[in-house]
């Protein structure tokens, strides 16, 4: 058991992510203090909780680029629903964003599987429809944090147990996948979609409608996403977030979860999630201008997809018996 | 048993007429949107039917569709490039510098394209030398790309260059005639020519068809994958030209989510996104067609953002419709 | 079971727990099954022998829900049932170990056994302690000494195929449907499979074997059915027959009517190959082409016939050995080295490596000679539609017009065009992969005349085909294969169905 975390795509990012920190720590040891760190978790948190829903995604052989518009939309709705009623409890604008969310991803779903659009257009699609969307409702204004009641704003840093309810939430959102995924008929048939198509109808997979599942998945994580990301801003406007889909993606490819489909890991999206997370906190603190960030994470994509191409490799058939007992 | 040798059936070279099935395409639909957006347009509001007006329009598509010639043999091959923004980005900074630098126009020209075809080459070496799937290579290379524009830009613009540089995107060949349209319609010859009477442009419908059986067909499949992604690399440097000295400056943002409206004037001429089918007269209409609905809204004072909204539509639906069409049809029968 | 003399249909014969009646299938260009019949009993093992084409796997699938039948009934004890999908197969207790292994390479061992339907904990969730113990039972019960912990990937062939076998059975099933179990294991698995076929057989189940390896069919079978071309073709108990009267009900049809191989006069070698190796696949290839020579190849599938093909083609790199071509050594590291040293391979499947469906007729002929229809680079579309009406004409293609899309056209003129292509860049030596595979008989007669007449034009040919007939009517010399080494080179009097089934199958000479 030890061996096999050893050799694994987790066991390789963490060190990765140890390594990185070390380094930072001989430049800022005050980054590694654990206050700090808590504070690194909790910044990343969204891009956490996003990459979850992004890994079922990709898991199943498609892609997501409109979740951040998704989020954006979502956020705005919250706050511009906070602002006209502020007596709306919290709960209630949880359950609307989550729904909302939802029905968005599910829009992306639907195309997917009932058209077979190629999801890459039918995001790239979504993501400025999405956009336009926000401008339309809320006609170009912001909601500034005064529009905002104390209540909506306090929510995502409560803090709980010593840790504020954003970091619980990308806590719970992990631990959820982690049923989800390894516990669950469906988070199997996430992975036998995107592993091998053919093999899942044999299997009685209804592929199509697996992939709607991970899109709505991922759309209510983004809906979810969106309020917290507001509410802790406590701003909201047509761009926020914006090119945010793509450090989900990134945070998903560092994390081992193969564009290709039928690969990918909790563990790995957190660690992506927390890779790209420290690295936006470091950058300032180690005196390199935040302007790098873009650039790290673009190479660290393309090194982490490099790296997992050559991982994964597969085999020819093998057909002479003593080439396979020599193997 | 049939008799192979002696009975020769007669099969004729064509099915239909070229005219019968040109009347039956995805381009003559398309052609007819535009002329009924252009009427629309008209109609709407009396600046429109002006030949100066109309010239400015051009300029809506002239640089994206420069990319889109280019992408849309990537995409008929089955590949995709999203980091040309990036490469217009990065190629304006590094002419940008070069200005700083004293650098006049003819080395700002080699430096726009040299840095294109440079970051083509960077996309083409991680596709098809080392197999990986283009999506997430070319999303690797967009950040990377505009990352390092970044870095030397900071949040700081480019100003200061040459008067000269200004004729390439601000300069007239003649009369209404810009530089960059008729740039644009050299280009859509070339770019029509390689895809449809060369040899290579038969590679690239063979490749985007079936890879396995180009390859068993004696295809040079990496190579063509290679100069395809060099070639997008190499337009997205001329469009950084243009649109660098049409605005005259080199700004963090400059050309920010245009991989996306390539990709959709692509997808609307009737590329298909899988591979394998597109054309590029359907492109240059794709093309008039954009820059016909963004400077008719532009007209009648709708915002940018409203008009992404419009162009997201026009993706999905170009796509969706047909399947939807076909699927109704299938049921009843 | 005491065996009872039975004659064919015994009127006394309880109900089959499942039969097939009057079951066609159809696909685009090809009858895959042609009204067969079938019939499985509680208790015995029925094998469905027939050659490659016969129709055993699209059976396998219509029992299986992956396809659905054109016509005919399913019956279940007796009742007509239909199954749409795999899950009412399954629900229905039909179980299959499929041929290929349709298996997930990043899931578990037991998670591959389980998927669909895993034992659930309380909540509903996924019981993984009580799935890994099953799925521990269900492989110690086959012999299976595998982790069920284990990642699929990391796992060998054979091991992958006992999963498959472990998945198969994980299913309370009352029929058990075998196809080719035991292609990918070792002896001492094999006879633990054996055994686990008389465990099943001990507890009523109907089992249904099909096996290309006769010693299997008679070890293990009460009952065979034969099918041939999508057709049922006999019925009977395996005691009550030979192998070679088998061996005769799957070949079936005269065979020098159809084949048309006129005598050509066969000159120098033109291709030699010596001490050709490749880690994985093949080992020790050794032959020479003659001019004008038809040269079969014939083995079981996975014999590494096509392997040896590919890599002569330039698909694959051989670690080892020498090609000469007119006396010459050389090197093929790509198609296009190989098509330029006029060796051109037609492949065996058509669709995703031959034709290129959704381009035009004349467009898929001239691909690879475009260098001579074309001027500088730039297209001649007249000369390209001169060059296909040429070569379309001799192989007598039905179509409507030159540029129709090749994927409108039947199976067996799409293989038309394919050759066409292959022809037209004049190639030295002709490589056909399995030519008629899976398309009608008019089409292969058009196809066996064509390779005929070009044999005579001193072509040379190499064909690898698993259709006994094909090899047998065609092929002025064979050569048999077996796990990736050439067993035999057979010549004149020695090519008879026998001598091939038997090298190719690996019976002894005695067993006859």
């Amino acid at each position: 058991m030890l061996t096999r975390f050893l050799k694994s795509r987790e066991a390789i990012l963490t060190g990765v992510l140890l390594a990185l920190l070390a380094l930072i720590a001989i430049r800022a040891p005050e980054f590694v203090a654990p206050g700090n760190l808590a504070n690194v978790l909790n910044d990343s948190a969204p891009l956490i909780i996003l990459a979850l829903g992004q890994m079922a995604v990709i898991v199943t052989r498609c892609i997501d680029l409109s979740v951040a518009a998704n989020l954006a939309l979502c956020g705005m709705v919250a706050a511009m629903l906070n602002a006209a009623l502020p007596g709306v409890p919290i709960i209630a604008i949880l359950l609307l964003v989550v729904v909302l969310g939802a029905a968005l991803g599910s829009i992306n779903g639907l195309l997917v599987w009932k058209l077979d659009i190629p999801p890459i257009v039918v995001t790239l699609g979504t993501m400025t429809i999405f956009r336009g969307v926000i401008f339309l409702i809320s006609k170009g204004q912001w909601v500034n944090a005064h529009e905002m009641s104390a209540v909506f704003k306090a929510f995502p840093r409560a803090q709980i147990l010593g840790l504020p309810v954003l970091t619980w939430c990308a806590i719970l959102t992990a631990g959820a996948f982690l049923l989800l995924i390894s516990r669950t008929p469906l988070g199997r048939a996430f992975f036998a979609t995107g592993g091998n198509p053919r093999a899942a109808v044999y299997a009685g997979i209804n592929t199509g409608r697996t992939q709607f599942a991970a899109f709505t998945l991922s759309g209510a994580l983004a809906g979810l996403t969106g309020y917290l990301w507001v509410s802790r801003y406590a701003v909201a406007y047509v761009d926020i977030a914006s090119g945010f889909e793509l450090d989900v993606v990134a945070a998903c490819v560092i994390g081992g979860v193969s564009i290709a489909g039928g690969i990918g890991s909790v563990g790995g999206a957190v660690l992506g999630a927390l890779f790209l997370g420290t690295i936006k906190n470091a950058l300032p603190v180690v005196n390199i201008s935040p302007f790098w960030q873009m650039a790290i994470s673009g190479s660290a994509i393309l090194i982490a997809v490099a790296f997992n191409a050559r991982a994964n490799r597969r085999q020819g058939r093998v057909i002479l018996k003593s080439a396979e007992h020599a193997a | 048993m049939t008799d192979t040798a002696a009975t020769e059936r007669h099969i004729p070279d064509r099915l239909s007429r070229p005219g019968v099935r040109l009347l039956r395409s995805w381009e003559a639909l398309l052609l007819i949107v535009a002329v009924l957006i252009f009427t629309a347009n008209s109609f709407a509001s009396p600046y429109f039917l002006d030949a100066w007006n109309l010239s400015d329009a051009t300029f809506n598509f002239t640089e994206k569709a420069m990319i889109g010639f280019a992408m849309a043999l990537l995409i008929v091959s089955g590949e995709i490039d999203l980091s040309v923004a990036a490469i217009i980005a990065l190629a304006s900074t590094a002419m940008g510098a070069a200005v700083q630098a004293g650098a006049g126009t003819p080395e700002l020209l080699a430096i726009g394209l040299g840095v294109g075809l440079l970051c083509g080459t960077f996309n083409a070496v991680f596709v098809t030398v080392l197999g990986l799937p283009s999506i997430v290579v070319t999303i690797g290379t967009m950040s990377l790309f505009r990352g390092l524009s970044s870095i030397v830009l900071g949040d700081q613009a480019y100003g200061g260059y040459p008067a000269d540089f200004a004729w390439f995107g601000q300069g007239y060949v003649w009369w209404v005639f810009s530089v960059e349209l008729v740039l644009f319609a050299l280009l859509a010859v070339g770019f029509g020519a390689l895809l449809h009477l060369t040899n290579f442009g038969r590679a690239v419908y063979a490749i985007g068809n079936n890879q396995t059986a180009a390859l068993f067909s004696g295809i040079r499949v990496r190579r063509v994958k290679f100069l395809l992604f060099l070639m997008t690399g190499l337009m997205s440097g001329l469009a950084a030209i243009c649109l660098t000295s049409r605005l005259g400056s080199t700004r963090p943002t400059i050309a920010l989510g245009w991989e996306l409206e390539v990709v959709t004037m692509v997808v609307l001429g009737g590329v298909n996104i899988l591979g394998g089918s597109g054309t590029i007269p359907g492109v240059v209409i794709a093309a008039f067609v954009m820059g016909l609905v963004t400077f008719g809204l532009g007209l009648l004072n709708v915002p940018g953002i409203v008009m992404q909204v419009f162009i997201g539509l026009l993706l999905i639906g170009v796509i969706a419709l047909p399947r939807l069409w076909s699927r109704i049809g299938a049921r009843r029968r | 079971m005491t065996a009872q003399q039975a004659p064919l249909a015994d009127a006394a014969m309880p109900q089959p727990l499942l039969a097939l009646e009057d079951v066609t299938k159809t696909f685009p260009g090809v009858v895959a099954l042609d009204g067969v019949r079938l019939e499985l009993h509680a208790g015995e093992v029925t094998a469905l022998v027939g050659e490659n084409g016969a129709g055993k796997s699209t059976l396998v699938k219509v029992l299986t829900g992956i396809y659905q039948p054109d016509g005919g009934r399913i019956l279940l004890d007796g009742r007509p049932v239909a199954f749409r999908t795999a899950h009412h197969a399954a629900a229905a207790g039909i179980t299959a170990i499929h041929q290929e292994t349709v298996l997930f390479d990043d899931l578990t061992v037991a998670e591959n056994i389980f998927i669909g339907h895993a034992p659930r904990t309380r909540f509903g969730l996924i019981d993984i302690g009580a799935m890994q113990a099953r799925a521990r039972e269900l492989l110690d019960g086959i012999g299976a000494r595998i982790d069920p912990a284990a990642r699929l990937r990391d796992l060998g062939i054979a091991s992958k195929h006992l999963v498959a076998i472990a998945r198969a059975l994980s299913i309370d099933a009352r029929v058990v449907i075998m196809d080719e179990p035991t292609a990918a294991l070792s002896h001492k698995e094999i006879a633990e499979l054996y055994e686990l076929v008389e465990q099943l057989k001990a507890q009523g189940k109907a089992i249904l074997f099909i096996s290309h390896k006769f010693d299997e069919v008679f070890r293990i079978s009460d009952r065979f059915t034969v099918f041939r071309d999508g057709q049922f073709i006999a019925e009977g108990r395996t005691a009550d027959v030979t192998e070679d009267d088998l061996v005769r009900l799957m070949v079936g049809r005269a065979v020098d009517q159809i084949f048309p191989k006129r005598p050509a006069a066969i000159g120098d070698p033109i291709l030699t190959v010596a001490g050709y190796s490749h880690p994985t696949e093949f080992e020790d290839i050794g032959f020479s082409l003659r001019r004008g020579e038809i040269l079969g190849f014939y083995g079981l599938v996975g014999a590494g016939r096509s392997e040896v093909m590919q890599a002569l083609f330039g698909i694959t790199r051989p670690a080892k050995g020498a090609v000469r071509i007119d006396g010459k050594v050389r090197v093929i590291r790509s198609p296009a080295e190989a098509i330029a040293q006029g060796i051109v391979y037609v492949p065996e499947d058509r669709g995703s490596q031959g034709a290129i469906i959704g381009l035009p007729i004349f467009q898929n002929v001239t691909l690879p000679s475009l260098a001579r229809t074309s001027r500088h680079g730039f297209l001649r579309l007249a000369r390209e539609f001169a060059l296909t009406r040429e070569y379309t004409g001799r192989l007598d293609l039905r179509a409507a017009a030159l540029d129709q899309d090749v994927g409108t056209l039947s199976g067996g003129n799409q293989q038309k065009v394919v050759i066409a292509k292959w022809l037209a860049t004049r190639p030295k030596v002709i490589i056909l992969d399995e030519p008629t595979k899976g398309i009608d008989i008019g089409s292969k007669a058009a196809v066996h005349a064509f390779m005929s007449e070009l044999a005579g034009q001193g072509l040379s040919v190499i064909m690898v085909s698993s259709e006994i007939p094909e090899v047998l009517g065609m092929s002025d010399r064979v050569i048999v294969m077996r796990e990736g080494r050439i067993v035999a080179e057979l010549e004149g009097e020695e090519l008879t169905p026998e001598t091939l089934v038997r090298h190719a199958a690996g019976i002894s000479e005695a067993a006859g």
